[in-house]
């Protein structure tokens, strides 16, 4: 009896192990498991103060609705890709503001006029400074902000195109 | 030769060697300078993930870098300088995780290895126990198989 508890052990070690190795390739594959991913520290959270020449904490609470915050450079490849997806957003009456990052206003506005606005109002984090104190690690990163100011999600990189939906329904237009 | 020598003293009189890319970064005091680098090289830079902020040339490094040195020279302990990162950017900013029961087996490691090795040596140890001495039946049978 011993002494089939004992070979027991190391069947089930490389079970335990294989189904653990199972479940992290699952993940990996489809993205639930990121390993280089840095989970945002803001989610439930109430927004960190900011003031930007463009717009403040005050003015996004002020809206008294849910609003898609969108950081963005005119240096960053990816951006480009997700431009489409923006203005499809905007098309479907989601408020998005968008934050420039460690920009110049001018390559911004380039920017804009080539890929098109999506953004119904436009800050400047020129110096990169408030971004971090949002814990942003690079752009695009984008947060849906409820009414009453709380960050509710974060997605980092491109926002693919399923999320025109899914974000016109969260933030009910 | 003296091409040679010219070398050998700027080697000799060159500034030594920052872990920052640019010595302009650096706090005036040496004292405050070298908390800075201990400090931020506890710190995971989060764009080239498996470096410190200090070794990192990233441009967010750079920033953060820079925000250390700001809080270094405002007095700040590096426990509170490290709660400021992990409030914006979680532990996954510490390159040394914190004991917290996702980092248990982790941190237990080297304990259960431990453990396991003692387990394996002492049932190693076992096995290798001298048989029992001869019955005397075996004894005479021996005696009597040596003489023949």
């Amino acid at each position: 009896m011993n002494r089939r508890l004992l070979l027991a052990v190391p069947f089930g070690a490389a079970l335990l192990g294989g189904g653990a190795f199972y479940a992290m390739l699952r993940g990996l594959s489809n993205g639930s498991f990121d390993p280089r991913g840095v989970p945002s520290q803001l989610i439930d959270k109430p927004l960190p103060d900011f003031v930007l020449p463009g717009f403040t904490r005050a003015d996004v609470v002020a809206a008294k609705r849910p609003v898609v915050i969108n950081f963005f450079a005119s240096w960053c490849v990816p951006c480009i890709d997700e431009a489409a997806t923006l203005m499809a957003l905007r098309k479907r009456g989601v408020p998005i503001w968008g934050i420039a990052y460690k920009d110049k206003d001018p390559q911004t506005n380039v920017f804009l006029a080539r890929h098109g606005n999506p953004y119904a109002r436009l800050a400047r984090d020129n110096e990169g400074r408030v971004a971090i104190d949002w814990g942003v690690t690079g752009v695009p990163e984008t947060y849906l902000i409820d009414a009453e100011g709380i960050v509710r999600w974060r997605f980092v990189g491109p926002l693919p195109d399923a999320a025109v939906e899914g974000l016109s329904k969260l933030v009910g237009a | 030769m003296i091409r040679a020598l010219v070398l050998l003293a700027a080697l000799a009189f060159s500034a030594p060697a920052w872990a920052i890319a640019d010595p302009a970064e650096a706090l005036p005091d040496p004292a405050q300078e070298a908390r800075a680098v201990q400090i931020g090289s506890q710190l995971r830079c989060l764009v080239c993930q498996n470096e410190s902020i200090e070794d990192s040339g990233a441009d967010l490094a750079r920033d953060l870098r820079k925000i250390v040195r700001q809080h270094v020279a405002a007095g700040e302990t590096e426990a509170e300088i490290t709660r400021w990162m992990v409030a914006r950017y979680g532990d996954f900013v510490r390159l040394r995780p914190p004991f917290n029961w996702l980092t248990a087996l982790l941190w237990a490691s080297p304990i259960i290895a431990l453990g396991v090795g003692i387990a394996l040596a002492t049932g190693l140890r076992r096995k290798a126990e001298p048989p029992a001495p001869l019955s005397t039946d075996e004894q005479q049978r021996l005696a009597r198989l040596m003489e023949n």
